[in-house]
């Protein structure tokens, strides 16, 4: 079987899988990083949403063979650690998980790692494009949430942004 | 009281919460003396001091909540009502899931938004109980007098000065209570400093860092990955495996099983699950729908539609009428029906999202061949509801595959089955006739037809033991019937009101989805309340406060018609609606505004729905008692966007026996380019003491209010929900194979 080698979350792990079996089951099943969810396989739902080399990406669309040895993959459990200790909040997390707290986003919670990984996407991407973030730009998002949390996920990512 | 290691409370209910419904309305509709909550409350009422508030030697409480959490918030709700008795800290007090227990009887369902109503005194009762033991032994400790003691924070302190904590008394406390009766006082709601205060939610840290397990996350040693191969029309079983051989070859692949409700493969991951399902060549046998669609069931459902009641008919009275009708609908939550089983010759454990426990404790055991106590079912919090959890299908599948497999399994419904097969809001038709005269209406009859919703999760054996109690005869009556009876109402003075149900067809996955009848009852009502008032030549608004005959109702409507600017002047295509709704205890009120211009319908974004879009909404809610204030905006917000999406957006289509939505981005549930950019919600002060229910009181009146706007900005009412479901906005995946394979581009689409 073939061997797959990859960064997650700052740290190198070696998986025996077969080069087409979807990085999201590598995480979930074989390594038990359960923060990306499954909602629904075919990239729609958003709520695997993770970070590969800084930019979001949905690892239930990517075979893990396409990953290479040097790829940085960062899940929800690995965000906090992309800050420097002193940008993160009271709970020690990045402060887009920590606008979240504050604002109660979470219903279920199911979506919500997702959520916060595309929020602090889109913020890095328009902050780099040297701008804030707009209602269009919140419009756009496609993470989908059954409960119904988008007013707060509103506020949450404004609220984050100013914080990062 | 029991002694134990820890002090270990029970709650003793010899003091009663007051009886509902003492004050009764002149023409009253049954839900107004008796309604579902009564009932549910009521059922439970002989088991509802089989609950116990635990001290731990740390310091800490802790609670198993007979009831399930699947977003709704009750275990914040539950920590704060025994933080408040116990003069605690929220986050010293833990809040885990009951497994099934099977004593409880009617007491653990988790439906009819009635966790707060039925468990707000029984859990009060019981950590008051253990605060007593803690002043008891605390008197001892110190010295000193119960009266003198001051208990705060989770430490009880003297007069002199000398203190003790509740971790310190724990062991203690439970050595000198035995088994006993004690009778406690509760703390007066003018005390409370918990009760009633914003607080963020318990599993909140837990949900932002990717530790809240949800049932597939949890580490059960050996319970692979488990999928199932389903038919291509609805309910469809299997009749043999052409090539079992070939798939128990595939990579990963571990078990293939032939059980009743399709083919099982379990594989080291859900990736070659997926594969080995598209791998497999099923003989099948059709479902009981094979061939039929939406149309060939609106027919039956037409055909099966009673007379409307004949009206008073005078030269002077006319007659305002409505047809409507409401396609099926998903309760899909994200978090697709799952559940690990791990069978063993003489015993069985469970774990899955579980409304009703008990019984699917008992269906189990059923399936297995076994005695209920020799299956364990352990309760899990799921990722949403909606309804969908009452039911159990995901767990007893699971036992079913586990026994033939003869291997622990890890069960996951692919999202395509989760919104196919899973259940969802029957198919109905709702009519309505108000007859007027004058000012007056002096008739309101209002008859909905739809495919039977299912209720067969043990909601029957409530209304069984309920029955005789219930007033209006309506024991008598179907389950259905009966919750019918118990939750609709007309909430206006209109003389002689009639509501009827009639349910046919039983061939549909269904089930109870949130707010059950009332969502579309209440757009009916309320679309021809608006016609109402314009043969009048009455303001929504106006008509609305004239006829409506409930003071905490005219609060909640004045409430939204001011703060939402009732009224006010909007541009050609845009308007406001209103709408009002009663259920659970609560009283709510929604104020919409919809954009249907064309700039704003024609936007176009990929594999979507656009449309209509409400650009704002004032919702504010009476619901009594207010436990925790954050938490019931976030249920109103929820609901908001569910009314959104029932009225413009989100139906399933069936075609040749099957329906065709397999995704999120066919099944449109509000986006965030559909919910509105302006959301208030407001939580009236109320009058009541006691809570009423939130998790689906936010839906009826918004969808109504969404509705009532559409018909508005456009000059037409519309008579079908979702407005949109006639054009069908996506290209339907194949039914063989019945799930769809991962994409491997993820990469090209970084952002």
């Amino acid at each position: 079987m073939p061997e797959q080698t990859f960064i997650v979350n700052g740290e190198r792990v070696t998986v025996d899988v077969e080069d087409d079996v979807r990085l999201l089951w590598v995480l979930r099943d074989l390594l038990g990083i359960t923060g990306p969810k499954y909602g629904c396989g075919i990239n729609v739902c958003k709520a695997c949403t993770s970070h590969i080399n800084g930019k979001a990406f949905n690892p239930c669309a990517v075979p893990v063979g396409r990953i290479g040895p040097d790829d940085e993959v960062t899940t929800i459990e690995g965000l906090p650690g992309q800050v420097d200790p002193g940008q993160r909040g009271d709970h020690d997390l990045h402060p887009m998980q920590e606008a979240w707290l504050d604002r109660d986003v979470a219903q279920c919670g199911y979506c919500q790692p997702g959520q916060i990984m595309a929020a602090v996407a889109l913020v890095k991407r328009v902050k780099a494009e040297g701008r804030t973030v707009s209602e269009a730009d919140l419009d756009a998002i496609r993470n989908i949430c059954r409960c119904g949390t988008y007013t707060r996920i509103r506020e949450a990512i404004r609220d984050g942004a100013s914080r990062m | 009281m029991l002694g134990g290691a820890t002090l270990v409370a029970a709650a003793d209910l010899a003091l009663d919460p007051t009886p509902a419904g003492a004050e009764i309305p002149t023409v009253p509709q049954v839900p107004e003396l008796y309604d579902l909550n009564d009932m549910l409350t009521d059922a439970a009422r002989p088991t509802a001091n089989l609950i116990t508030v635990t001290i731990n030697e740390d310091g800490t409480a802790s609670f198993e909540l007979p009831r399930m959490e699947v977003g709704q918030g009750i275990t914040t709700s539950t920590a704060m009502l025994i933080a408040e008795e116990l003069d605690l800290p929220v986050e010293k007090v833990a809040v885990t899931l009951a497994p099934a227990r099977p004593e409880l009887l009617f007491n653990q369902l988790t439906g009819g938004s009635n966790t707060t109503i039925s468990t707000y005194t029984p859990i009060r009762v019981a950590a008051a109980v253990a605060r007593a033991a803690l002043l008891e032994a605390a008197a001892i400790v110190l010295g000193d007098t119960i009266g003198g003691l001051v208990a705060k924070g989770g430490v009880i302190t003297a007069p002199s000065g000398a203190s003790v904590t509740y971790g310190e008394l724990a062991v203690r406390a439970a050595g000198s209570a035995g088994s006993r009766s004690v009778e406690v006082e509760l703390k007066a709601e003018s005390d409370f400093a918990v009760v009633g205060t914003p607080t963020n939610r318990v599993d909140a840290l837990a949900a932002v860092t990717g530790a809240k397990d949800f049932t597939t996350d949890l580490d059960v040693p050996d319970a692979l990955p488990t999928m199932v191969c389903r038919a291509p029309t609805l309910n469809g079983t299997p009749v043999s495996v052409r090539n079992q051989a070939q798939v128990e070859a595939m990579p990963g692949v571990t078990h293939v099983a032939q059980v009743s409700t399709g083919v099982a493969v379990r594989a080291a991951t859900f990736g070659q699950c997926i594969d080995a399902v598209r791998a497999l060549d099923v003989a099948w046998k059709d479902g009981p729908v094979a061939g039929e669609s939406d149309e060939t069931i609106l027919r039956k459902v037409r055909a099966a539609q009673l007379p409307m009641p004949a009206l008073p008919s005078t030269p002077l009275t006319q007659t305002v009428s409505g047809d409507f009708t409401f396609w099926f609908r998903s309760n899909s939550a994200m978090d697709t029906n799952s559940a690990i089983a791990d069978v063993r010759p003489d015993r069985a454990t469970i774990w899955s999202g579980l409304k009703s426990p008990i019984v699917a404790q008992q269906q189990i055991a059923l399936r297995l061949g076994m005695r209920p106590d020799q299956v364990k079912v352990n309760v899990v919090t799921a990722g949403g509801s909606f309804g969908r959890r009452l039911f159990f299908d995901a767990a007893l599948e699971a036992a079913e595959i586990s026994q033939a497999m003869g291997a622990p399994v890890r069960l996951m419904w692919h999202r395509a089955d989760d919104a196919r097969v899973g259940r969802g809001h029957p198919l109905g038709t709702c009519r309505v006739q108000a007859t007027v005269l004058g000012d007056n209406v002096l008739a309101f009859n209002q008859s909905l037809t739809c495919v039977e919703t299912d209720f067969r999760h043990g909601l029957g054996e409530i209304i069984t033991a309920a029955a005789a109690d219930l007033p209006a005869g309506v024991g008598n009556l179907g389950f259905a019937e009966t919750i019918f009876a118990l939750t609709q109402e007309v909430p206006y003075d209109f003389g002689a009101v009639v509501q009827t149900l009639v349910e046919t067809d039983d061939r549909f996955n269904t089930g109870s989805m949130r707010n059950i009848y009332s969502p579309d009852v209440r757009v009916a009502s309320e679309l021809v309340v608006d016609r109402l008032a314009a043969k009048m030549r009455m303001d929504p608004y106006q008509f609305r406060r004239k006829f409506q005959r409930n003071p905490r109702l005219l609060k909640v409507l004045d409430t939204v018609a001011q703060a939402g600017e009732w009224g006010r002047s909007m541009p050609a295509g845009t308007a406001q609606g209103i709408a009002i709704h009663k259920e659970y205890k609560g009283v709510s009120a929604c104020l919409v505004e919809i954009d249907t211009r064309p700039a704003t319908t024609g936007r176009r974004i990929r594999d979507a729905v656009t449309g209509p879009r409400v650009t704002r909404v004032t919702f504010a809610i009476d619901v009594g008692l207010a436990i925790n204030p954050r938490g019931l905006e976030a249920q109103m917000q929820g609901g908001i966007n569910d009314g959104i999406a029932l009225a413009l957006t989100s139906s399933l289509h069936l075609r040749d026996g099957h329906f065709l939505e397999a995704s999120w981005d066919n099944y449109f549930y509000t986006r965030q380019w559909n919910t509105p950019p302006d959301v208030r919600v407001i939580v009236v002060p109320s009058e009541e003491t006691v809570p009423g229910g939130a998790g689906e009181a936010g839906v009826a009146a918004s969808f109504a209010a969404v509705a009532c706007a559409y018909a508005r900005a456009t000059g037409t009412m519309p008579t079908e929900f979702p407005i949109n479901h006639r054009q069908l906005s996506f290209e339907p995946k194949p039914f063989v194979p019945p799930v769809p394979q991962s994409p491997t581009n993820g990469l090209d689409l970084t952002s």
